[in-house]
């Protein structure tokens, strides 16, 4: 008995604390939570926003360019929450529709230009979800490529332009070769070298430049890939970054060209503190991706991305692969970066003095991983910043009646499912009820908290999704019941009916959770704007349908399993043995046993014999 | 309803029984029609996407004096020319009317100009058209399929390790692109648009395809590892009875599942009109009924065929049958001759074991009955007390 009432004390006590948290978050947060669920674009309207792509030399930009615009552009958006903004192309201006009122600050976030910028690689280190570290050996006597080979194996999930590997010079042209080759974005090399690249500021670089740093704001620093920029203050920053804080990239978007910077790829994967810019994506002229070809001409089968500097870019870009070129080649240091909108897209390493202005990526792409690429750099190239034409208050497309009769359809349906409970399962049914209210009650709860938290807001497809859900979480009492059930059905006492159909009941409610949550999950770290609302409000009904069934449905039937009414199985409780057809054959004590249902037999059969029963006589 | 909770009771003891594994064929054509329809549908006419997939025009109505009613009267002149694509009506700040409808030539969008212009009273001017681009672009859709495959993966090396075979988890996939297949061709054959908001209802019909073969399989798994340990049943037989025996939840599930999503439809089709809300509401009813059915009726029986050719299997199903061949012989020569006449032909054999559960289970709870002494009648139960059972593997579950 202590045990079941625990538990539900315990719910209520979380369920207590829940919104709690909400009318704490509407009286002293800010912004002040609302204490309804928020509404998304669909429902409540919102504010639509005309951006115009601006280049600083009044060139127009291509329609490849504004696709990478809008992506950019979807990518800020969706960095604010999941709200389901809206983002089109209008004729050669961007719309973007979001939901609510959007703060000046967040149009501003939206709206700022978007500059590439190369900046030299001070320390690298891959960055793993927890409980994916891969188990890498330290050293591998294996020759240079191969290391590459085996490291690239072991990399951590997709990091397509940091698996890249030795190519062959650069076969365009006469002219001196210039090829990169990126084996330290591997996932080997930047383990090994980060040992000794944070031990380096640890031993002579931060050991003597720490006196200096704290005086002065700026220590003197022989180049811009000179570790002695990593002040402590930045190793932290570093040390704590795990690329999940979705501010990050909109931090490193605006920080300071000329001071160090902390960021993260652009898949998350890896981890960066960067020198200061030394060129602006401004000096690059093109970027194309193309098919690697070897010494001869001939197809590698490889893609490449083909970089073309301007004049003075060419210049400086020499300089810069000189320098890098001093540091060996698997050192952090030998890598410069691409930073597009406050995330690196790139950073391979140097192998060679580049000074024809011309450069070459090469790795592991495939052919849309390459064009990708091209295109972001191509995009980067271009200085765009956008400039808000209109912003305009937008009603909701989905007239209020929509939502209005959605809702009252919703309520009957519900009505109808407790009216088919009460009709299966009697007087559990009332528990079954009780469970649904309840997981409606936490899911209001909770969406209405997300809706402050993470600006989590309702589209009419994730109003019916929650329509929907009552479905599955019903289920979980269904399979729950019937197992019960079937267990008093074999003749088992309710109680410990209960038990055992408890305990094999809640395995299929878990796995069949378990997927829902993998579902969930996947779909949201992996995909943009609508789809990732969905991911999110199957996750959250997922886990309140788990805790429901966990926390409230089983401690309840088990105490009432307790109970005369239940436990006897009277006339209505919804367990009667006798409506399950249970042999009620229990052993009555002194011999005597009550004759289980006579009238089952099928006439002309008698009853089975002991072999027959048993499979014979062994 | 006491009629149904007897059924329950019947399927459960298996005293009735609904023979889906030895008819799988005849449900395998139905599926097959079924998707053959989809496929026609699919491949035939295509799917009908909607505005945010393949951009529009944008109509702006500016100046309006009168705001009543803005939304049924834009829709009204924007009906006639678009065909059949769905219109979206919004209203920006105090005096605009934004109308978002299908591609049209410019010809066809310079006279919807003038017939909106007369509609609100505002001159020609103060209407302009643009052309918008997806709002559901490309990479959206991209990113979405690659998010689908990982999940894909992911499921199946959870439930190739949770049902300790790959097979189950195909099964599970076909079942669920079954459902996929289907209602997206539902959608296609009906010619309904594709909206954002249809995707969301294709992917809520894959979860829940996917979760209610999981929670039948689980049952299935149960049933025939069972069987596996008694060797009474082959597995197709346990199988069966599995099903069966979730026949009930599979009926009470959807049947709550669906009650909801009905109600919905049938405001949407008799109060609302057509809209987003209908759409949904079409899909995820056409999906929670397929996906139910295919849980039982494709999933399990593909199953079944899969395993088919497991030597194992082969096996166990060799003995079972040997087994029961072996006491239907020893009842044949025994003394009675009702046993001979009535006895368990091959036929009834789907049958007849679950009589068995229902008698043999019993037994496992009981108290210790008194062992049987000679000279007194005792009953059939007391027989067949914990001595005289036949000897019990380890019970795993």
């Amino acid at each position: 008995m202590r045990g079941p009432l625990r538990t539900l004390t315990t719910l209520l006590v979380l369920t207590l604390l829940l919104f709690a948290g909400i009318g704490a978050a509407h009286l002293w947060g800010t912004p002040k939570a609302p204490l309804a669920p928020q509404l998304g674009l669909d429902l409540a309207g919102g504010r639509q926003v005309v951006l115009a792509p601006l280049t600083e030399d009044g060139a127009s930009i291509d329609a490849d360019q504004l696709d990478q615009a809008i992506d950019i552009i979807r990518r800020r958006v969706d960095a604010t929450g999941t709200s389901e903004a809206e983002v089109t192309r209008l004729g050669q201006n961007i719309s973007v529709a979001i939901p609510g009122d959007p703060s000046p600050d967040q149009l501003e976030a939206l709206s700022r230009s978007s500059q590439m910028a190369f900046r030299p690689v001070l320390l690298a280190e891959p960055v793993f979800a927890p409980g994916e570290e891969p188990q890498v050996p330290r050293e591998l006597p294996l020759p240079d490529d191969r290391l590459a080979e085996q490291a690239e194996l072991m990399q951590p999930p997709p990091a397509p332009q940091d698996v890249e590997e030795p190519a062959e010079d650069e076969p365009a042209g006469d002219e001196a070769s210039s090829t990169e080759e990126n084996r330290g974005g591997t996932a080997l090399p930047a383990a090994t070298d980060e040992a000794d690249a944070t031990g380096q500021p640890g031993t002579d670089g931060d050991g003597a430049t720490q006196e200096p740093a704290t005086e002065e704001p700026a220590p003197p620093v022989a180049n811009p890939s000179d570790l002695a920029q990593v002040t402590p203050e930045i190793q932290q920053a570093f040390a704590e970054t795990t690329c999940e804080d979705p501010d990050l990239a909109d931090r490193a978007a605006v920080a300071p060209a000329a001071q160090p910077l902390v960021v993260c790829n652009t898949e998350g994967t890896e981890k960066y503190v960067l020198g200061p810019v030394e060129l602006s994506g401004g000096n690059l002229t093109d970027a194309t991706a193309g098919p690697e070809q070897a010494q001869g001409g001939a197809v590698t089968g490889r893609w490449e991305v083909v970089l073309t500097f301007d004049d003075e870019g060419g210049d400086a870009f020499a300089d810069v692969t000189t320098r890098l070129m001093g540091y060996p080649q698997n050192s952090a240091q030998n890598r410069f970066a691409m930073v597009l909108d406050g995330e690196v897209i790139s950073a391979p390493t140097v192998n060679s003095v580049i000074s024809a202005g011309i450069a070459t990526i090469t790795g592991d792409f495939t052919v849309e991983e390459a064009e990708t690429l091209a295109n972001q750099l191509r995009f980067g190239a271009l200085p765009v910043s956008f400039d808000v034409q209109t912003s305009e208050q937008i009603s909701p497309t989905l007239g209020g009646e929509q939502l209005r009769w959605g809702l009252i359809a919703g309520a009957v349906g519900l009505a109808l499912v407790f009216l088919y409970m009460l009709l299966q399962y009697h007087a559990l049914g009332l528990v079954a009820i009780g469970s649904l209210l309840l997981a409606a009650v936490i899911a209001y709860g909770a969406v209405t908290l997300q809706g402050w938290a993470i600006n989590f807001r309702l589209t009419m497809a994730g109003v019916t999704g929650l329509i929907v859900a009552i479905g599955v979480t019903a289920d979980s009492f269904i399979v729950y019941f019937e197992r019960v059930r079937d267990e008093v059905r074999s003749g088992r006492p309710l109680r410990y009916a209960v038990d055992t159909g408890w305990e094999r009941a809640r395995r299929t409610i878990i796995i069949s959770d378990l997927v829902n949550l993998i579902a969930a999950g996947v779909l949201y770290y992996l995909s943009e704007a609508g789809v990732k609302a969905f991911a999110f409000t199957l996750g959250l009904t997922t886990i309140i349908d788990l805790v429901v069934v966990m926390m409230f449905t089983h401690p309840l039937v088990s105490i009432l399993a307790n109970t005369k009414f239940f436990g006897e199985g009277r006339r209505w409780s919804g367990m009667e043995p006798e409506r399950l057809g249970a042999k009620r054959s229990a052993y009555l004590g002194r011999g005597q046993f009550r004759e289980p249902e006579p009238e089952v037999l099928a006439p002309g059969r008698r009853r089975h014999t002991r072999e027959e029963l048993e499979g014979g006589v062994v | 309803m006491s009629r149904f909770s007897q059924l329950g009771n019947d399927l459960y003891s298996g005293k009735r029984s609904i023979d889906v594994i030895g008819r799988r064929r005849w449900f395998y054509v139905v599926s097959l029609v079924l998707l053959g329809l989809s496929l026609v549908g699919l491949l035939g006419q295509g799917l009908n996407f909607g505005i945010e997939f393949r951009g529009g025009t944008e109509l702006r109505v500016s100046q309006v004096q009168d705001m009543d009613d803005y939304e049924s009267r834009a829709q009204e002149v924007v009906q006639a020319p678009a065909d059949g694509g769905t219109t979206a009506v919004t209203r920006i700040g105090d005096d605009t009317v934004r109308v978002q409808t299908g591609e049209m030539t410019s010809p066809e969008a310079e006279a919807l100009r003038g017939e909106l212009a007369d509609e609100f009273g505002v001159p020609v001017g103060a209407v302009t058209s643009s052309l918008v681009g997806p709002s559901w672009g490309d990479s959206v859709t991209n990113r979405a399929l690659i998010a689908l495959g990982v999940f894909l993966l992911l499921v199946t090396v959870v439930l190739t390790l949770y049902f300790h075979t790959w097979k189950m988890a195909a099964a599970a996939l076909v079942a669920l692109l079954h459902d996929v297949v289907f209602t997206v061709g539902v959608y296609a054959l009906l010619g309904i648009e594709v909206s954002p908001a249809s995707v969301i209802g294709f992917l809520t019909i894959l979860g829940y395809s996917i979760y209610d073969t999981i929670v039948v399989f689980d049952k299935v798994k149960e049933n025939t590892d069972h069987a596996m340990d008694t060797r009474r049943w082959t597995y197709g037989e346990a199988a069966n009875l599995a099903v069966n025996q979730t026949f009930v939840r599979s009926i009470n599930t959807s049947v709550v599942a669906l009650l909801p999503v009905a109600v919905i439809l049938v405001v949407g089709l008799t109060i609302i009109g057509p809209g987003t809300l209908v759409d949904l509401a079409w899909a995820l009813f056409i999906g929670i009924a397929v996906g139910t059915y295919s849980s039982v009726f494709v999933a399990t029986p593909l199953l079944v065929d899969l395993r088919r050719g497991e030597l194992d299997l082969r096996k166990h199903d060799a003995a079972v049958r040997k087994r029961r061949q072996r006491s239907q012989d020893r009842a044949a020569r025994g003394t009675d001759p009702v046993a001979q006449t009535g006895g368990q032909p091959e036929p009834a054999v789907v049958g007849a074991p679950a009589d068995q559960t229902g008698a043999a289970a019993p037994p496992v709870e009981q108290a210790p009955a008194p062992s049987a002494t000679a000279g007194r009648q005792l009953h059939p139960y007391a027989q067949r007390g914990p001595r005289n059972q036949p000897r019990r593997k380890k019970r795993r579950s």
